[in-house]
């Protein structure tokens, strides 16, 4: 029986995996702030990646590596 | 006058490193767990820091950037993938769960948790085996790397085989008289020291460049500013970041940071971080790499882009200190992997095929023995770089990353058996090999050994290779009497 809270973070871990890449800004050349675009993406994600990361050792940690209490 | 001023700083470094080893020689006491693992205490910082150090200190100054130079910076949303999200879902699944396996067996190697569950001295060893292959000219390679340095930073007065012996040498010592703890410390006072370094050349660059017509943006080169093209296709980008990412779990001296955290909390804490530490580290890095080819500088014969875009924007005492921090960082990679090296060696190798009957104190003094052994044999090696030992280096990685999915389903399949173990990692280890050295095969028209299928690399294509041996053989057969599933699944919870 999966647990609901197994089933979302596995859901937002590979959100996180998959959009790691921009694919969407594939071959867009767009410069802002001197910087291709791309890599204002990279930091922002890596900013909500930890922030995720960090919310699930908070809340969720035993949820995988299976703990059980 | 930079030279001396090199050399004097590299002399500084290996000063301070000895006066790090020689207090944490004094806090360590005589025993294997504490030698090899620092009593499994360490905290936040210093495991977040240790464990970046000992992979990625010398690329982030040298082949990160030389990569951006010449490819586009592109590798910098590879190592975000790689080393942000899939290394620290790993650090949790793999990592997180080797720290409770470890704290409740007492296991200090990878094949000894896996020898221990699967009941098999053979595993064990081929597990040990496997690793001490792809380590042993991974580490040569970073005393070739030292031993030139040395010879270019001091117009060749110090000959190659003077400087990567001397730099030998002083791992050995270091590594003989303070184990993980010594080494775990400096790695942190170094990563520290790395990441001001980046930071501070990358702000003096930036803010010269945002002087000059065009600003910071006239510095990236048109045919970088669009994400792709080149050598980076989808395909690459991802084999590169998922073979990459897996093959760090299984390096030794990665592999062996799993089981020293001092609590649950420095494992959250650690995980949390990874992607932060990626992006102060990588972006900065990476941007001085492409901003190089954009100004114009060229990329020395076998040489370095980092250090010429230093001496072109910054005074000459800050290239020599960025420069000396990097061999600084190569000697730190070393001395973690060659106490993981040995410390792989004695237990998994020695001890269970040679003397099993070595008592605490001959397997502390033996320890050291190893590392003197593996340092003095890569040494040698390092003289003559035959060409296979230079191949097998640079494709450590793709050979690591074999062994990670058959210990992943070992952690998470109650079913596997021993079987199914041996045949995902010897299988998927012969196909690597294969793929490295062997004949390239096309059976009509598909690829069976190849460099590429398809675009995806050999690596990557292996692990499913060995994902597929493990599962397939554990499902088709039964676990034999010795094998103990409950080790992992009920000890631990």
């Amino acid at each position: 029986m999966v647990s609901r809270s197994a089933l979302g973070w596995g859901v937002a871990f590979v959100v996180l995996v998959a959009l790691a890449i921009p694919w969407f800004l594939w071959n867009d050349a767009s410069m802002v702030a001197g910087l291709p675009v791309w890599v204002w993406w990279h930091v922002g994600w890596m900013v909500v990646t930890a922030a995720a990361f960090a919310a699930f050792a908070r809340r969720d940690w035993g949820t995988f590596a299976g703990v059980a209490k | 006058m930079s030279a001396l001023l090199e050399v004097g700083i590299v002399a500084a470094y290996m000063v301070v490193a000895l006066a790090v080893g020689a207090v944490a020689y004094r806090v360590t006491d005589r025993t294997a767990e504490d030698y090899y693992l620092a009593g499994r205490g360490l905290g936040t910082g210093v495991l977040l820091f240790t464990t970046f150090a000992t992979l990625l200190s010398a690329f982030t100054f040298f082949g990160g950037p030389n990569t951006a130079f010449s490819s586009g910076p592109e590798w910098i949303l590879v190592m975000g993938l790689m080393d942000g999200v899939l290394f620290g879902l790993l650090w949790y699944l793999l990592g997180y769960r080797q720290w409770l396996l470890g704290r409740a067996h007492g296991y200090v190697t990878l094949g000894e948790m896996l020898g221990d569950r699967f009941g098999s001295k053979t595993l064990r060893g081929l597990v040990a085996g496997v690793s001490i292959f792809w380590l042993f000219p991974y580490v040569m390679l970073q005393q070739v790397g030292a031993g030139t340095a040395l010879e270019a930073l001091t117009d060749g007065l110090v000959p190659y085989w003077a400087g990567a012996g001397f730099i030998t040498l002083f791992m050995i010592a270091y590594v003989v008289l303070s184990g993980m703890r010594g080494v775990a410390w400096t790695d942190t006072l170094q990563g520290v020291f790395m990441l001001s370094m980046v930071w501070l050349a990358f702000a003096w660059i930036a803010s010269a460049l945002a002087a000059e017509p065009g600003g910071i943006g006239a510095a990236m080169p048109d045919e970088f500013r669009a994400l792709g093209g080149g050598v980076y296709s989808p395909q690459w980008m991802l084999s590169q970041a998922v073979g990459i990412a897996f093959g760090v779990t299984m390096f030794p001296q990665v592999n062996q940071r799993f089981f020293v955290g001092k609590s649950e909390k420095v494992l959250k804490r650690t995980f949390a971080l990874w992607p932060v530490l990626v992006v102060l580290l990588f972006v900065p890095a990476f941007l001085l790499g492409s901003w190089a080819q954009g100004v114009g500088l060229a990329m020395p014969d076998g040489g370095n882009v980092l250090p010429v875009l230093l001496a072109e924007y910054t005074p000459g005492w800050f290239a020599a200190l960025v420069v000396a921090g990097a061999l600084a960082a190569m000697m730190s990679s070393s001395d973690s992997m060659l106490l993981s090296g040995a410390s792989y060696f004695t237990r998994d190798l020695y001890r269970p095929f040679v003397n099993a009957d070595a008592s605490e104190s001959y397997e502390n003094k033996l320890g050291r023995i190893g590392v003197v052994v593996f340092a003095s044999a890569t040494f040698v090696a390092s003289l003559f770089t035959p060409g296979t030992l230079v191949s097998i280096g640079e494709t450590a990685f793709g050979g690591f990353a074999q062994l990670a999915l058959p210990v992943g389903v070992a952690l998470y399949w109650r079913n596997t058996t021993r079987s199914g173990m041996l045949a995902g990692v010897a299988g998927s280890q012969l196909f690597y090999l294969v793929t490295v050295f062997g004949p390239t095969v096309y059976v009509g028209g598909f690829p069976v050994f190849a460099d590429a299928y398809w675009g995806w690399l050999p690596p990557v294509v292996g692990m499913a290779v060995g994902l597929v041996l493990t599962v397939g053989v554990s499902a088709v057969t039964a676990q034999a009497t010795s094998e103990d599933a409950s080790v992992y699944f009920e000890a631990a919870d």
